[in-house]
């Protein structure tokens, strides 16, 4: 009984942990003992590994588009050229953006100057050493970055968004 | 890192959700939203006709497209009892903000108390009266019955003069018609208090008198008169950051169709740099005056569009005052009010003064007056709208310096013309609703200072928190902690007595110069830690709630969800204070004193907006406002047709003045000599420190945080209060960006987090108003206008290091705001 009353306390707190968690929860209050899960009941969006880049394609402080986890959502490779919290690469400097502003939509474009990219639209900005922390803006939420990691031989791959991105209810479209 | 939320997918709104109004409840501008509910169990599909949009959302949206919002839209509220899934989003068919939202309003759903995601945990739910050394949770009519006791114990044993109230008058939030019409009734006809004060300022005043004196309501324009203007002419404000999507939905279209804006602000603001970018830079003009000179500076506008020749004869001869003095100078009226003549006879100031007071160059002083009155090449009229806000009102001379920016608008005939007016920008929402507030008087008493003279025996506090947003904060708080701890003493030594028991030591603590304090809110506030009574109330969208925006436009923002626990409508709340202030006064045997708390059988909101505001506007109903949506009614509204609200566009089309109430119709110009710092103490603050503290407010904040103190995205941007410096003043007082740092004076000291901002004028700096982790109110002297309006904005101070940044502080951008495209 007290082992039981422990096992719902720790769900509460699972619910009370977020958006995310609570799909989980959901999903794992259908799933019955030892039953497989099934595809469709999976709790987090599954994303794809593509390959953005070699590091060799890269250089300091120009920023690549790519698409991200497909082509119609848009987002820039940048190698900043110092070491940043979250960078990947050799240098620790490479990271990647969807550059689609989280307010409205309009495309953010880069300035080289001070690392950061601008909405021309209704001038939020992002800053891409902070983990695309919007420095000033009308946006809700912080720029997506897209989870990056290197191979052996240099190529940048994504494999994961850590925001919602702008005009999509789910970051891997159906 | 920055903050994220880790979402990669969000419920779709199914076709079939409940949609809602909702006017954004935060700041003046109101922008409609909508809400939609659906049950726990349901969610929309990608397809068509699977979703509330009609539009295949399997793929890309494109910008600007309705269907998609922001995970910060996103909630799981109670509604009727049960959990439903929540999507709050901007409406794109409200004509205030076409589909805009706002980094406030856009994060209305993320910002709902909710037990299932755990947002806003800190809400009230149920009331709390201090016993046993805590607040013990208990029954409405249990704290009820121990507010009225001692409240009526005082009142009737002393005066109506005991019992000292700080109530909200505005309108969104957790105020609105309903809500300030319960608080006032209670307090303005079933007593007379006069002993009163506002949320945001230590008396029971107006923020614009001199406006009114002179004719104009503050509110008089349309927005779409920003995009019908030559010359947007802005004082003291900054709306790119306080009101949104005004300045985006209706001043950018006006700057991009060819609009010239004259900005007078001490620093560059946003505001600046962007309408640079909109209208560019040869089109917007920065008037970087001295702090507290913006008097001086337009009487010197003033004088060189007479002097020019550009005043519009015919306006001022059919529609202002032509002889002389109507209204004297005296304890109520800081300036005589007359003709023009007369006015000038104060105001009059050449370029080359105004110069020298406001230290910008004579020529833009002649181009400002020129952009706003001079005639077009083909010899038309040039249109021109003024906005002002904080910056004046908590100001240098408040009563002057309006009257000085209605005399140019009155002068220009540009009142109640297309692409015209003269307007205060505005805080929150106004819903002001109440009986006559005369018995008050003018001046009003000033509040804070009644409390620190040991005054006063109870303190009903109604969503007001003093400890962040008054001025001389440090002695207020320590006064008020002081008094109400004779009481918690008082109550704590009585444990174990009967209710009269505990009502008597409360009453005898008071009569040792305690106070004791009821506080209304929907959190625990700061002030609140000084309460014996704490009653949780609600917001809107937890109640139904009507208010006017910017422009006077009337709309309901509907209930979608439950209060939280037992949290109610502060109309109710005021109801149930007055029921058991009868019932206790009965039991007193005051009969007749008792039957004026009759009146308060309400059991919904709507019961109170019928009792109050729609007595004095019978046309208007929820009924009614429900079916005018978001894009309401203007108010005045002034008949009913065809199924429609008929309101009114703008004021004062036809030419007549009437807000102060002369049955001549005739506007009146201000006699608005200039006369230095108003305020006592100001100069020798000024002399005595090196850097001049400007409070400022910043888009990400709703007032002084009182929710976003709980939202992590706003938290994560600025762990600590922004004292924004010139990287020059930081690298000479040892400050490296994050660093904490505090400000001190001889009104006391606050603290907060070193920004660098290059474009700042060097020894001064700019720090975030009202945060709760660190109060700006704290340095700022006790210095008011003779009508008791503050100057929060005017104090000075020196600046010390405290220590290195913090883990949280040093991990934030420290970029300039400024977009670069």
């Amino acid at each position: 009984m007290k082992c039981n009353r422990l096992v719902d306390v720790g769900r509460r707190q699972f619910l009370r942990g977020g958006l995310v968690a609570t799909a989980g929860a959901a999903a794992a209050t259908v799933v019955g003992t030892g039953q497989a899960q099934a595809q469709t009941a999976l709790a987090l969006v599954d994303y794809p590994a593509n390959r953005l880049a070699n590091i060799a394609d890269l250089a300091a402080n120009e920023p690549m588009d790519i698409g991200y986890p497909d082509a119609d959502s848009p987002g820039v490779l940048i190698k900043l050229g110092n070491a940043v919290d979250g960078g990947v690469g050799p240098d620790g400097d490479i990271v990647a953006f969807s550059v689609l502003c989280p307010h409205k939509g309009w495309m953010l474009s880069y300035n080289a100057g001070d690392r950061t990219l601008n909405c021309p639209g209704h001038h939020s900005r992002f800053d891409c050493e902070s983990g695309g922390q919007q420095i000033w803006g009308h946006a809700t939420q912080n720029l997506p970055q897209f989870r990056l990691r290197v191979e052996d031989d240099g190529d940048i791959f994504a494999d994961g968004v850590d925001e919602l991105i702008y005009g999509r209810l789910s970051n891997v479209l159906a | 890192m920055a903050f994220k939320r880790q979402v990669g997918r969000l419920p779709i709104i199914p076709a079939d959700a409940q949609e809602f109004n909702v006017t954004c409840h935060y700041c003046i501008v109101g922008c409609g939203y909508k809400a939609y509910t659906w049950p726990m169990n349901r969610q929309g599909g990608t397809a068509p006709e699977q979703n509330k949009f009609g539009v295949d959302l399997s793929e890309q949206q494109v910008m600007d497209a309705e269907a998609w919002y922001a995970p910060s839209m996103y909630n799981v509220v109670r509604q009727n009892g049960r959990d439903v899934q929540l999507v709050v989003k901007p409406d794109v068919n409200c004509s205030v903000n076409s589909g805009l939202g706002s980094i406030r309003g856009a994060r209305m759903a993320e910002n709902r108390p909710s037990r299932v995601t755990g947002t806003q945990a800190q809400r009230l739910s149920d009331p709390l009266v201090w016993r046993n050394g805590v607040w013990q949770p208990t029954s409405w009519d249990d704290a009820l019955d121990l507010v009225a006791r001692v409240t009526a114990k005082v009142v009737t044993e002393g005066s109506e003069d005991d019992l000292v109230v700080s109530m909200f008058d505005h309108g969104g939030s957790a105020g609105g018609y309903e809500n300030t019409w319960g608080t006032g009734k209670l307090y303005f006809e079933s007593m007379k208090v006069k002993n009163c004060r506002i949320h945001n300022r230590p008396a029971y005043n107006s923020e614009v008198h001199s406006s009114r004196d002179m004719g104009l309501d503050e509110l008089n324009y349309a927005y779409k008169d920003y995009t019908l203007t030559d010359t947007i002419f802005m004082l003291g404000a900054n709306s790119m950051e306080t009101q949104t999507n005004l300045y985006l939905n209706h001043m950018v279209p006006g700057l991009q169709g060819g609009a010239r804006m004259v900005v007078v602000d001490p620093r560059r603001t946003l505001t600046i740099a962007s309408s640079e970018q909109y209208a560019g830079p040869e089109n917007v003009l920065h008037l970087a005056i001295k702090e507290g000179t913006d008097l001086a500076l337009c009487n010197a506008i003033l004088t060189e569009i007479v002097d020019k020749g550009w005043t519009d004869a015919e306006f001022i001869a059919a529609s202002t005052f032509p002889d002389g003095v109507a209204v004297a100078q005296d304890d109520a009226h800081p300036a005589s009010l007359g003709s023009l003549e007369h006015a000038m006879t104060a105001c009059r100031l050449s370029l080359d003064e105004a110069a020298e007071i406001c230290g910008v160059p004579a020529a833009d002083i002649a181009r400002a007056a020129e952009w706003i009155a001079g005639p077009h090449e083909d010899g038309s009229r040039r249109k021109c709208v003024t906005c002002y806000e904080k910056g004046i009102i908590w100001g240098n001379d408040n009563y002057r310096t309006i009257g000085a920016i209605v005399n140019i608008a009155l002068a220009t005939g540009n009142v109640g013309r297309e692409g015209g007016g003269v307007c205060r920008l505005g805080g929150h929402q106004e819903g002001y609703y109440r009986p006559g507030d005369a018995h008050v008087g003018r001046p009003a008493e000033y509040i804070d200072q009644f409390l620190i003279r040991g005054l006063g025996g109870v303190h009903h506090i109604w969503a007001c928190d003093h400890y962040k947003t008054t001025l001389n904060a440090s002695e207020f708080k320590r006064v008020h902690k002081r008094r109400s701890d004779i009481v918690k003493d008082a109550i704590d030594a009585a444990a174990g007595g009967t209710r009269e028991q505990v009502v008597d030591a409360i009453v005898s603590a008071i009569n040792a110069g305690g106070l004791f304090v009821v506080d209304v809110d929907i959190i625990h506030s700061q002030i609140g830690q000084n309460a014996h009574v704490i009653l949780p109330a609600c917001e809107a969208n937890e109640m139904n709630l009507t208010s006017m925006n910017g422009e006077r436009r009337l709309r309901l923002s509907e209930k979608y969800m439950d209060p939280w626990g037992n949290a109610k409508p502060d109309a109710l709340i005021a109801a149930g204070v007055a029921q058991a202030m009868e019932r206790v006064l009965r039991e007193m045997g005051n009969d007749a004193y008792a039957d004026q708390f009759k009146g308060y059988d309400w059991a919904t909101e709507e019961d109170a907006f019928m009792d109050g505001y729609n007595k004095g506007n019978p046309e208007v109903t929820y009924e009614r406002l429900r079916a005018m949506g978001n894009n309401g009614v203007q108010e005045p509204v002034t008949g009913f047709e065809n199924g429609q609200l008929i309101g009114t566009e703008r004021l004062y089309s036809d030419g007549r003045f009437t807000r102060h109430g002369r049955e001549d119709g005739k506007a009146l110009f201000c006699a608005a000599g200039w006369r230095g710092w108003q305020a006592p103490g100001k100069a020798r603050e000024q002399a005595a420190h090196r850097f001049w503290i400007n409070n400022v407010r910043a888009n990400i904040f709703w007032q002084n945080q009182f929710l976003d103190q709980k939202n992590d995205f706003v938290q994560d941007r600025y762990p600590h209060p922004f004292v924004e410096m010139h990287p020059d003043d930081m690298v000479e007082l040892g400050l490296n960006p994050g660093d904490l740092l505090e400000i001190i004076n001889d009104n006391g000291v606050t603290q907060g987090m070193a920004y660098p901002m290059p474009t700042l004028k060097r020894n001064t700096v700019a720090m975030v108003f009202g945060s709760p982790a660190g109060s700006q109110g704290n340095v700022v002297n006790p210095g008011v206008n003779e009508l008791v309006l503050p100057d929060y904005k005017h104090c000075w101070g020196d600046i010390r290091k405290i220590s290195d940044a913090t883990p949280q502080t040093a991990g934030i951008s420290f970029k300039s705001p400024e977009a670069v495209l």
